[in-house]
């Protein structure tokens, strides 16, 4: 028996295969213009015969009818996370167009949690933007800003900070060091919305950036918290909707 | 003076439903009864009442008013008091329309400034409300309501009496209690109704002009309400009972309601204006001094105007008790600073003393952030 969770999220859209105890099959596509498709496609590509129960979660949840319950990005971010790392007491995730902080009781269950769902700075999508100035892919963060000294990004907005990176540029300034500074103010701004939460416990760290070392490392620095990732961090939401699936289905049984 | 009787020019121009409303304030003005306008719940309703007025709520609630609002009112200001406002401007409200006297009060700073302007174009009259529940602070607000005796006597030329007040404080008290009989319906587990309907009752108990059969229509209700249960207890399915406090609610952050109540919350209580705020107190009928009673009371009302603001909490602790809450939401509109800043203590009360969780949402009259809504009140009561 599997249970299947996908997490229809603003930039990409991930799916699990969930046997009980280990997770046996993931899938990303990205959620382009039509969500509707991507969580259908991808839905398709996962599903066979043994799954028993399918949990859909993300900004897009609601697309996907087959789908036998909806349950909220919160809950399943924080429930993947505690399965991928249990000793963990609070999750950030920075995903593509929102920023969220969940703190976790001892029993992993959610007791309070914020969101940042106003304002693309603090977001996926500031980092998106800024790369997009700086032509460089993501991909290659990590030894991109390898070595390099930071420059201050002071600006708050992402349109304010767009044309602050022009200008550096256009000043002749490091592309590495610019890239360092935008990730030192995403993380910086992170920690401090975090923050509020009154974070003590270890933290994990979801959502597409937290593949990235330079990320994880940044974000521990201002917390002062350890900060964990996963090799499937990214697929925490769809995670914890497939495992939030499994439980449910054992509870009826 | 001479009230108000004739329609606005633009009247023509209006919908059917703001017609209608037009229409029902206009057959009050012909039998020339006053309109006195107003913003909150500190103002005395029984002054205004005794001389035979009717008093209208003017929080406005839609963001239908605001662009014009913001041509003289900075943007980044509480969205009640610019729709307020706007409308104001506009001539699109009837009670503001027909308001021939406005009455406001010194409560927080982005409303008081905004009265100088409406004074500008309506006739306005401002209390001044102390921002402390001190006896010096008691003493000022007694003579303030002395003051308004006199101000409308002189703008109105009539005369006041205090058999007529002490009538109003008992015609009041009836009301008060009556509204407090159907909201405690919702002591009821499982609920009889939706907090969504609960709340179009208290909402609609405002523009109820006739306060003295007011009581009896509600009490009806309520009898009609406790029949169908009996029927039927479980209309609706068990769910987490949600107590929902902060600024004033309105028609146009009901959406926050509805969101509660679309992702499996149960809103069992208002603690807000139009809530239980407005109810709870009564005046005190056996104090012969009527101005002392009325302020005494309306001075207690626990708003996050008031430093300390003790009396809110008094309040939330026992709602929390008797209505058997499992979670706060507070909702606050954008910019307003009084109730943004004090959510801070209310969510430690609650989480630390109630133990219980608690959700601050910060929200305007737009639909824009309906989706997100949706998102954090699912979250927060899949959390319960
Ligand atoms: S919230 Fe406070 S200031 Fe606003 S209407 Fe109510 S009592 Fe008045
Ligand atoms: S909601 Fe807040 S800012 Fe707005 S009028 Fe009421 S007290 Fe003032």
């Amino acid at each position: 028996m599997f249970t299947l969770g996908i997490d229809s999220g603003s930039t990409t859209t991930k799916g699990v295969l969930f046997d009980g105890e280990k997770i046996v099959r993931t899938g990303i596509l990205p959620t382009s213009a039509n969500p509707r498709d991507s969580i259908h496609k991808l839905y398709q590509s996962l599903y066979n015969d043994e799954v028993a129960y399918t949990v859909s979660t993300g900004y897009g949840r609601e697309l996907l009818e087959t789908a036998d319950k909806q349950i909220t990005e919160i809950t399943c971010h924080a429930r993947g996370a505690a399965f991928l790392n249990p000793t963990i007491r609070a999750v950030v995730d920075i995903g593509g167009q929102d920023c969220k902080a969940v703190l976790l009781d001892n029993g992993l269950n959610v007791v309070d949690f914020i969101m940042n769902d106003k304002c693309a700075a603090g977001t996926g999508r500031f980092i998106e933007v800024m790369m997009r100035i700086l032509e460089e892919d993501i991909k290659n963060i990590d030894s991109f800003v390898e070595g390099h000294e930071p420059i201050n990004i002071t600006s708050m907005c992402t349109v304010f900070a767009e044309s602050e990176i022009v200008s550096l540029l256009a000043k002749g300034a490091d592309k590495g060091d610019i890239a360092l500074g935008i990730i030192n103010s995403i993380c910086r701004r992170t920690s401090f919305f975090a923050q509020k939460l009154n974070l003590t416990g270890d933290i994990f760290f979801s959502g597409g950036l937290a593949q990235f070392e330079i990320f994880r490392s940044t974000l521990e620095s201002y917390l002062k918290i350890p900060v964990h990732t996963s090799p499937l961090s990214q697929y925490a939401g769809a995670i914890g909707a497939a495992v939030i699936g499994y439980n449910k289905v054992k509870r009826q049984a | 003076m001479q009230i108000k009787k004739e329609l606005p020019e633009i009247f023509n121009d209006f919908g059917e439903m703001r017609k209608k409303s037009f229409m029902a304030a206009y057959e009050l003005k012909q039998k020339d009864i006053p309109f006195v306008g107003t913003f909150c719940t500190y103002f005395p309703q029984e002054i205004a009442l005794a001389m035979g007025a009717c008093v209208v709520g003017l929080c406005s609630t839609s963001d239908e008013t605001i662009p014009d609002a913001e041509k003289d009112l900075p943007r980044n200001l509480c969205p009640l008091i610019k729709s307020s406002y706007g409308f104001a401007k506009t001539d699109k409200c009837p009670y503001f329309y027909f308001s021939d006297l406005i009455v406001g009060e010194t409560t927080c700073d982005g409303k008081k400034k905004m009265y100088e302007y409406l004074g500008e174009f309506k006739p306005v009259y401002t209390m001044e409300l102390p921002n402390s529940q001190s006896p010096i602070a008691l003493e000022l607000w007694t003579k303030e309501v002395i003051k308004l005796k006199e101000k409308l006597e002189s703008h109105f030329g009539t005369t006041i009496t205090e058999d007529d007040i002490r009538k109003q404080i008992r015609i009041m008290n009836k009301v008060r209690r009556a509204m407090k009989e159907f909201y405690s319906l919702m002591k009821l587990e499982p609920v009889p109704l939706l907090g969504q309907d609960m709340f179009k009752v208290l909402y609609g108990s405002a523009y109820k002009f006739d306060k003295e059969a007011l009581p009896g229509e509600i009490h009806a209700l309520v009898e009609k309400i406790k029949a169908e249960y009996e029927q039927n207890p479980n209309k609706y399915p068990k769910a987490p009972r949600i107590l929902v406090t902060g600024c004033p609610l309105g028609g146009g952050a009901d959406k926050c309601v509805k969101a509660i109540e679309a992702n499996g919350g149960h809103v069992v209580c208002f603690e807000n204006c139009s809530g239980a705020k407005s109810f709870d107190r009564e005046v005190d009928e056996s104090n012969p001094d009527v101005y002392a009673a009325i302020a005494e009371r309306y001075l207690s009302i626990g708003c996050s105007v008031m430093t300390p603001n003790r009396n809110r909490i008094e309040l939330l602790d026992r709602l929390i008790d008797e209505f058997h809450i499992d979670a706060v939401v507070e909702v606050t509109l954008q910019a307003c600073h009084t109730y943004n800043v004090e959510a801070l203590s209310i969510k430690r009360f609650v989480n630390e003393k109630k133990g219980i969780p608690y959700m601050a949402i910060e929200t305007d009259y737009s639909t824009s952030d309906i989706g997100q809504l949706n998102t954090r009140m699912a979250a927060f009561i899949e959390m319960l």
